[in-house]
């Protein structure tokens, strides 16, 4: 059983975005890092179901710059079993196809069982990376998957997938295939200070590909601010507990709720 | 010609789709070029006369057997020879679940790609210039597609108001398509649980999201929802930590609410959440980030920590109420 996870390095969560001088991305420099959220999930469901089935590895595959390499060492010390670091400095300006294709291109000959991502990226969210991936594969794929049925996990795999509203849908997908998981499937595991010394020794694969041209790609042209929809009445002035007695006061003379 | 998807379960609307249509009808306007409808179905599908009562060239059927329930390989198939034999500039759909899970590998089998989760567009010299939202909704990016036609285009819930599609009169024709192996067994969808708060019916939420930092805390919110009377919400990493149940979920994997007032307390506003609250009467957001997109949508705000303003909430609102 070997299953692939793509993990992808974007911007923390928490940081503050710079728009960047060409005003076609963020200003990357001093921005803090980490692993995409729902990506940390696909991990921590690979790891689970190669336990459950008890053989079998994990490989992580990452697409983007060198500074990815920590998004690499935090899956290997968390139990990844080796590593494709798909090396493209200037990841940022390709689209949604050249992702996938690149990526279909370095994982092709691995003809892995199952391929999990997260259901999208925190950074341009494209959220068909996995789709055009499996397409490019050959392989079936399920989006937004929200639990692995590992007691089913043979020549198929049985899993749940979130549909609108509170609605969900069990599907039997026979393998290889494609998964794309959503944030909060499970608890994701820490690394552990044994994890920590065994990734050192694990294998990171770096592939410098030929990124090729696109016509149909999709083009970022400008970033902005988002164009407000109201105006915001800011009360208290940065004192939260001055705009807390405003706020109130607010409550119940305009909105008069109180 | 513009092909706009219409969603639904077994021919029941996903009213998205009107949304889609007004997106279809709009664009078309602008680029001079007719709209079809296009519903995949595995019969003379009922939901096809409806469609037809709306301003489109026509309603197109792609029926075949394995089209009755949803699945992304026959879905692709049926969509993939819909748009060989009619030869679209564009492709239009609402940004849904579904939509997401087979417009991607349509898009990849012809070469292209999708725009996706787009919130508006103008058009410029003949194309059209899309705008969405990056980074967790902090910013906004506008995108043009190059190459050739077909261009894919998804926009976000919410876009365009399906009360504003034109209505009109539209031939209905049906297209036998193709389907090949299906490699995904589907099985009934269903929910979890009965949802036991219908939070549609709230006057006034207290929403908690990531800022309120651990489930002990959960009790501060709570107290300001009992002052007010108010029903406590949450957005969706709260639930999925268990520290509030699945049904008090607000957003597109929750409920949909539009209570007089919506307090959210700790919420950054991913696109995910806003779609289930935005409809709120006043919006009020505490968050430290001055930046985070909840403001963008609230009507009154405070920029700062709410452990801070939240407990002065409370003894306000008690002093007010006598
Ligand atoms: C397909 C899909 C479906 C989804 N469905 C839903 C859904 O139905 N509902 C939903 O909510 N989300 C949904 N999401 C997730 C969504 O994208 C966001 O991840 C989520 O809404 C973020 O929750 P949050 O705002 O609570 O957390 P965060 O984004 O982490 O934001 C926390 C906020 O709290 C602020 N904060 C921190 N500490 C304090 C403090 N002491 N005082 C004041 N403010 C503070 C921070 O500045 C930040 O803005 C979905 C995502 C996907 C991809």
């Amino acid at each position: 059983m070997k299953i692939i996870v793509l993990m992808k390095q974007v911007a923390n969560k928490d940081a503050v975005l710079r728009i960047g001088g060409d005003e076609k991305w963020i200003n990357e420099a001093d921005i803090s890092q980490q692993t995409n959220e729902s990506d940390g999930y696909a991990l921590e469901e690979a790891l689970r179901t190669v336990e459950a089935k008890g053989e079998g590895e994990v490989v992580v595959c990452t697409l983007g710059p060198q500074t990815a390499k920590t998004v690499i060492k935090d899956a290997l010390a968390r139990g990844a079993n080796r590593a494709i670091h798909i090396v493209v400095e200037d990841s940022k300006t390709l689209s949604a196809y050249q992702i996938a294709k690149t990526i279909a291109d370095a994982i092709r000959d691995e003809n892995a069982d199952l391929v999990f991502t997260g259901l999208q990226s925190d950074d341009a969210s494209y959220g068909q990376t996995g789709v055009i991936l499996a397409e490019l594969l050959g392989i079936p794929h399920a989006t937004i998957v929200i639990e692995v049925d590992r007691a089913s996990l043979g020549d198929t795999l049985r899993v749940k997938r979130e549909l609108e509203s509170g609605w969900y849908q069990w599907f039997t997908y026979k393998l290889p295939s494609l998964l794309t998981i959503q944030s909060g499937i499970s608890q994701i595991r820490y690394a552990s200070l044994k994890g920590i010394m065994a990734a050192k020794s694990k294998e990171i694969r770096e592939v410098t590909p030929s990124v090729e041209a696109f016509a149909s790609a999709a083009k970022i042209e400008k970033v902005y601010m988002p164009l407000k929809t109201k105006q915001t009445q800011i009360l208290g002035n940065g004192d939260a507990k001055a705009g807390a007695v405003e706020l109130v006061e607010r409550l119940r003379t305009e909105v008069r709720v109180i | 010609m513009i092909l706009v998807f219409i969603e639904h379960k077994d021919c029941v609307l996903n009213k998205t789709s009107l949304e889609a249509i007004v997106a279809a009808q709009s664009i078309g306007k602008d680029l001079g070029l007719k709209v079809a409808a296009v519903l995949p179905c595995d019969k003379d599908c009922a939901l096809a006369q409806e469609i037809a009562g709306y301003s489109l060239e026509k309603v197109i059927v792609a029926k075949n057997e394995k089209l009755g329930t949803y699945t992304p390989d026959g879905y692709a198939d049926a969509w993939e020879q819909v748009i060989r034999a009619t030869n679209p500039q564009y492709v239009v759909m609402s940004h849904t679940y579904q939509v997401r899970d087979f417009a991607p590998k349509v898009a990849a089998r012809l070469g292209r790609e999708v725009v996706g989760d787009c919130i508006r567009y103008k058009a410029e010299g003949g194309k059209l210039v899309l705008s969405r939202r990056i980074f967790l909704g902090k910013l906004d990016a506008d995108v043009t597609i190059g190459g050739d036609a077909p261009y894919f285009v998804t926009f976000q819930s919410g876009a365009f108001r399906g009360e504003n599609a034109e209505n009109g009169t539209a031939a209905v024709e049906t297209m036998n398509v193709m389907v090949g192996d299906i490699r995904m067994t589907p099985e009934a969808p269903f929910q979890e649980a009965k949802a036991t708060v219908d939070l549609t019916k709230s006057e006034i939420i207290v929403a908690v999201g990531r800022g309120i930092k651990s489930q002990e805390n959960i009790a501060l919110a709570q107290q300001l929802a009992d002052v007010l009377g108010a029903d406590l919400a949450a957005s969706r990493p709260i639930c999925d930590s268990e520290w509030l149940p699945i049904d008090r979920q607000i957003g597109s994997s929750g409920q949909t609410v539009a209570p007089k007032v919506y307090i959210a307390l700790g919420i950054s506003g991913a696109i995910q959440h806003i779609v289930g609250m935005k409809n709120a009467g006043t919006i009020v957001a505490i968050n430290k980030d001055s930046e985070a997109p909840i403001f963008d949508i609230a009507d009154y705000g405070i920029v700062g920590d709410l452990f801070d303003a939240v407990p002065v909430m409370v003894e306000e609102i008690k002093k007010a109420k006598g």
